[in-house]
């Protein structure tokens, strides 16, 4: 069987109700949500940095970003590590849910709505029995302007 | 069928540039009267390794060129062309064409091939009227078939390929048979070429890809073992061939004694001091070089070459180890010290072992300054044909170790002093006897450790800055001056952002944007630049570095919840103010009064926008900080202590954040921020002058 027909494997996680699916090969590690220290006059989202094995990586919270969800750090909240053009990110959301494989046929482009997440992100929808996974290109929304990670120069 | 060898190129680049390094050296250490037939020779095979190896790997521009080159090379070793300056120059300026196009293959740089035919022509034109005599050269050289034996690496998954695609390079030489092909990886290899004339040339090419490569002649045997002088070196880093002296070795004994003063050894002390002694006491030179030859062979046998990034890693995980430790000890702190003696003996021992693993990787990251210093000779050959002055330079001090990275950032600064010491310290040759001087300028360049820091002296014998004339272009700038100024204010008048007296704007210096740059730069590492003179005496500039940049000596201070790590070069002191003591200054901006002086106070919770900070300036601490003569004051909570702290860059996986230098990682774990001193500081007083 080609890797085609097979489909690929995504990660979800849950933003306010909402299912979001991301490219699993992005994803480097789970973990739970541990104290930050704060960057000055970084947006309210970049909660700040921590030391993640010796490296220093910025924690954004996705539910300040796209304002759903309750902003609030429990023993439960995760932290999904990410890998994203060379960079190291960790993203904080209420919960992980599942590591899914979605085939190509499955998935159907966005619709043309007004969304809390960029559309230009958003590489479509995939419907699964009952459920709805919204698949998010995180590579591209984290390395762009608004997330506010990368020098303007660079990026 | 193609073989893939991209996976060698990282090598063959590293091993071009080393070539070509030693190239240059070698040939900027010529002697043109009477040139040693042993540098010649190390010359030639410089060009030689360039040209088997791009040959192999396909970059047919350097190859085209190194070929010219070789040929010139061949012939002036053998005696049909005579050395001239002219010669050299030309070999000189392919050496940098080279570098170029090395350049190019390797970080995509913009090739310029008119530039490679240039030079191409250029070479050419010195050989065309000898074309003649080489024959008879050729033919009289003795022809033998060649076994040889070698290892490929276990890395390389299919090795026949590789091994097919060796024998189209070797059949250059003769035509080749394998002779021996192993079916399992880490047997011997044997391919024999007949009739090969150039023997060290196929070694040269199969020790590029292979290892323990072993040369036999089939009848006499006399270039057996060729390879063996360099098995050793050649396990971790497959296919390292240098010029080194334990090669020369081979071919020309006699040349034994004399041939280190022209060699790139890292103490060109000996050399440099024996300048001008070489030829009337020879027997000085025959005592002295042999032992800078088995040093440096040494030298070569001991090292591993390891990539940057495990250096790193192994830092990082050895700061993991002593953060963990920190871990454990605050947990153990909370148990009984008489009932679990022995386990706070073992963390304390612990603690120890862990202290000393990361000093001395820490001493892994530093290299000798040799690595900066090499490059100046030609600088200074370079600068002082074209400037028509006569100038020597000595170095001092190369194997004086500093931080990797520093290294590269220094090379600059240090490259300019230079220059600027050659185009408008010496004087011109008419000049310098008028005034009683040797003809012949004198540029030092001198490293050492002092008590913590790298210092490193730029150096010249000339005129010495001239006071009244800075002091009148200063006035013509519209700076504040006065005849009263001491001498270290006048001189730190250079330093300034579009100064320079030149009368005559040269392409070399003279354009006035060079000091201030140089010293924002060596300030930027942490560094200071003092300027000593003497009207014609000559010049000397110091440039103090940090040792590391990776490590520094830091003040934690708390703010709020957070704690922060000052640079604890910048600190001048620490006092509890009161609030008398602060002003307002245009509404805003505030200043501290520290005795007799007013300093423009930062309030760090302020900058930062730290909550539950303290805000009563009596219950806090100042902290003074000073930056290149400009202070600048602190508001804090309170110091923590003094520490020594990992050094981690916050753009790796975040960006530049104003005010913010690096960020570190405390021995509980968390991160703290370094706070940028300098950035504050120039920040502070621009806004405190804005509001005046």
């Amino acid at each position: 069987m080609s890797k085609e027909a097979l489909g690929h494997e995504y990660l979800s996680f849950l933003l306010g109700g909402e299912e979001y699916a991301i490219d699993i090969l992005r994803v480097q590690e789970i973990r739970g949500y541990e104290a930050v220290t704060s960057i000055a006059h970084a947006p309210a989202f970049i909660k700040g940095v921590i030391n993640l094995r010796g490296a220093i990586v910025p924690i954004i919270d996705l539910r300040i970003k796209f304002g759903i969800g309750l902003a609030e750090y429990t023993a439960f909240t995760v932290v999904i590590v990410l890998n994203v053009g060379e960079r190291i990110v960790g993203i904080v959301v209420d919960a992980v849910s599942d590591v899914l494989t979605v085939h190509d046929e499955a998935i159907r482009p966005p619709p043309e709505l007004t969304s809390t997440v960029d559309l230009r992100y958003i590489t479509g929808l995939a419907m699964l029995d009952e459920r709805m996974l919204i698949l998010v290109d995180i590579e591209g929304l984290m390395l762009s302007s608004e997330m506010a990670l990368v020098d303007e120069s660079i990026s | 069928m193609s073989y893939d060898l991209s996976q060698f190129y990282p090598v063959f680049f590293a091993e071009a540039a080393e070539h070509l390094d030693a190239m240059e050296s070698l040939l900027l250490g010529l002697n043109h009267q009477a040139p040693d037939a042993e540098d010649l020779n190390a010359v030639f095979r410089t060009a030689h390794s360039i040209k088997g190896a791009a040959g192999t790997f396909g970059f047919t521009d350097m190859a085209e060129l190194t070929h010219i080159l070789e040929g010139l090379l061949d012939r002036v070793r053998k005696g049909e062309l005579g050395l001239s300056d002219p010669l050299v120059d030309a070999c000189l300026q392919a050496r940098d064409v080279l570098h170029k196009q090395l350049a190019t293959h390797r970080d995509g740089a913009p090739s310029d091939p008119d530039a490679a035919s240039v030079i191409a022509d250029r070479l050419a034109a010195f050989s065309i009227s000898l074309q003649a005599p080489q024959l008879a050269s050729t033919s009289a050289s003795v022809s033998a078939g060649l076994v040889l034996e070698f290892y490929l690496p276990g890395s390389v998954p299919d090795q026949a390929l590789l091994a097919e695609k060796l024998c189209r390079e070797l059949s250059d030489f003769g035509n080749t048979h394998v002779l021996s092909s192993p079916s399992v990886e880490g047997q011997l290899w044997r391919i024999h070429i007949e009739s090969c004339e150039d023997a060290e040339g196929a070694v040269g090419v199969v020790e590029f890809l292979a290892h323990d490569v072993h040369a036999i002649t089939d009848e006499s045997g006399t270039i057996a073992q060729q390879g063996g002088a360099r098995k050793i070196q050649e396990e971790s880093a497959f296919g390292l061939f240098e010029p080194e002296p334990a090669h020369a070795d081979n071919e020309v004994e006699s040349a034994y004694g004399l041939f280190s003063e022209n060699m790139p050894t890292p103490n060109a002390d000996s050399g440099d001091d024996s300048y001008g002694f070489f030829s009337a006491l020879p027997p000085i030179a025959e005592t002295i070089t042999p032992p800078a030859n088995k040093r440096l062979a040494a030298n070569v046998d001991t090292t591993i070459r390891v990539g940057v990034d495990k250096v790193d890693l192994i830092i990082n995980q050895v700061g993991e180890l002593v953060i963990t430790h920190a871990m454990l000890q605050q947990i153990a702190s909370a148990l009984d010290p008489v009932t679990f003696e022995r386990l706070h003996n073992g963390l304390a021992q612990l603690e120890r072992n862990s202290r000393d693993l990361q000093a001395s990787i820490m001493t892994m990251r530093m290299v000798p300054i040799s690595m900066a210093f090499s490059r100046f000779p030609r600088v200074v050959r370079d600068l002082s044909v074209k400037l028509g002055k006569q100038v020597e330079l000595k170095i001092s001090g190369e194997s004086t170790e500093l931080d990797r990275g520093l290294i590269e950032r220094i090379i600059d600064p240090l490259t300019h002093l230079i220059r600027n010491g050659l185009d408008h310290g010496i004087e011109s040759p008419v000049q310098r006897r008028a005034k009683g001087k040797s003809e012949v300028g004198l540029i030092t360049l001198k490293a050492y450790q002092l008590s913590g820091t790298v210092v490193v002296e730029v150096g010249d014998d000339g005129a010495g800055l001239d006071r009244a004339r800075i002091l009148t272009k200063a006035r013509e700038r519209g700076m504040q001056v006065h005849d009263a100024m001491s001498d270290q204010a006048v001189w730190a008048l250079i330093f300034e952002a579009g100064f320079s007296t030149a009368d005559v704007v040269t392409d070399v210096s003279g354009r006035g944007v060079g000091m201030d740059v140089v010293k924002r730069n060596i300030t930027a590492l942490g560094g200071r630049i003092d300027i000593e003179s003497m009207v014609g005496i000559g010049t000397r500039m110091t440039v103090r570095l940090p040792l590391t940049l990776a490590i520094v000596d830091g003040m934690s201070v708390a703010v709020g919840g957070e704690s922060y790590i000052i640079p604890l070069g910048y600190v001048l002191e620490s006092l509890q103010p009161d609030d008398a003591m602060v002003k307002r200054m245009g509404g805003v901006e505030r200043l501290i009064q520290i005795r007799e002086t007013y300093v423009p106070l930062i309030v760090l919770h302020e900058l930062f926008g730290v909550r539950n900070a303290l805000t009563d300036f009596s219950q806090g601490i100042i902290v003074l900080l000073e930056v290149d003569g400009r202070r600048a004051a602190v508001f804090v909570d309170a110091l923590l202590g003094q520490h020594q702290v990992v050094i981690k860059s916050l753009e790796t996986n975040y960006r530049k954040v104003f005010g913010i230098a690096a960020a570190t990682i405390m021995g509980d774990g968390r991160v703290a921020f370094v706070l940028d001193a300098v950035a504050l500081v120039s920040k502070a007083n621009a806004a405190v002058q804005a509001a005046a």
